[in-house]
């Protein structure tokens, strides 16, 4: 048992876990969304002053905090305690593509050109991550929600909104690694 | 006692989304060369089991646990948002290899650099509600 934890976990698992989450959310009376926090904190540092979209009772939802809170100690808990080996065994051909952009795929969980401290040192690593948080942020709340609103709860109750979201975040994914990586890198 | 279940649930997905390698960035680079099916996979299942619960519920009434009916509000109908909105966000998540939740987790995990990724969402959402009067929606 605690070898297969170790191990990375197969797509069946980790899907129906995420299920089962959305689901004792659903059972708590809340919705499984997490781009909404980033709204949350804008009201919660006094945003309501700057724009009515911030300024509406943000203790209601305070639990996704929580939430919040807990991802992060999943996260160290899982990278620390969970993990023997790391890097995700992704495919040779999306290995070899990845060498034609200068990014090496043998030494960590992400890339070390992007998120590793020594990075931080190239204006280049500040601009990506900057400019990648920004369009996150602002595309999710203007979509009204982000892979786990749209992708998972709103597809689960067959919403064609979320439908036509999802076909988006992919026009975005795909323009972003097809014509503009090769461009960056 | 209900902080701690959400922190409880927040942990349970902090985990898996490290464990299913879905908050790593070459992950997310793989779906969108289509070079794997683990993604697809993960969200996939998702979904399957995501719309036999609510089904159930649907047709059952199934209650929450406090006894309150369980009702879904529909999205607002409306196709300039998600689209566009949708396109800025998937530019992002191929860019930054993450999408919010995963931002949560892979900062706990101790990258560094996320939190100058996650600033910036925070950052990206309150120019959103600045302009969104102007934006087509």
């Amino acid at each position: 048992m605690m070898e297969f934890i170790l191990q990375p976990w197969p797509w069946y698992v980790s899907g129906f876990l995420i299920a089962l989450l959305m689901l004792f959310l659903l059972l708590l009376g809340k919705r499984f969304g997490m781009s909404s926090n980033l709204r949350t904190f804008c009201s919660m540092c006094g945003g309501g002053k700057a724009s009515t979209f911030f300024d509406y009772n943000w203790k209601q939802d305070s639990w996704n905090l929580f939430v919040v809170l807990g991802a992060v100690l999943g996260g160290f808990f899982a990278a620390q305690f969970l993990s023997e080996n790391s890097i995700p065994a992704i495919s040779e051909a999306t290995k070899l593509s990845l060498q034609d952009l200068h990014i090496s795929t043998t030494n960590a969980y992400l890339p070390a050109e992007l998120f590793s401290v020594s990075a931080l040192s190239r204006a280049k690593t500040w601009v990506i991550l900057i400019v990648g948080g920004f369009l996150i942020g602002f595309g999710a709340r203007y979509a009204g929600g982000c892979t786990s609103g749209h992708a998972i709860s709103g597809l689960s109750n067959l919403q064609l909104p979320s439908l036509i979201a999802v076909i988006g975040f992919f026009i975005g994914g795909l323009i972003m690694v097809h014509l503009l990586f090769p461009l960056i890198f | 006692m209900k902080k701690i279940i959400f922190i409880v649930l927040g942990f349970v997905f902090g985990v898996i989304m490290y464990k299913s390698e879905a908050a790593s960035w070459f992950r997310i680079y793989e779906m969108f060369r289509f070079e794997s099916f683990h993604m697809y996979g993960i969200i996939g299942t998702a979904l399957v089991f995501g719309i036999i619960f609510i089904q159930l519920i649907k047709r059952y009434n199934i209650k929450a646990f406090d006894g309150t009916p369980i009702i879904i509000e529909d999205k607002d109908r409306s196709f300039a948002r998600y689209m566009y909105g949708g396109i800025i966000f998937g530019l992002g998540w191929a860019l930054a290899g993450a999408c919010p939740g995963p931002i949560f987790v892979l900062i706990g995990a101790g990258f560094i650099p996320v939190i100058i990724v996650l600033m910036s969402a925070v950052l990206g959402t309150f120019i959103y509600g600045i302009v969104k009067d102007k934006l087509p929606h």
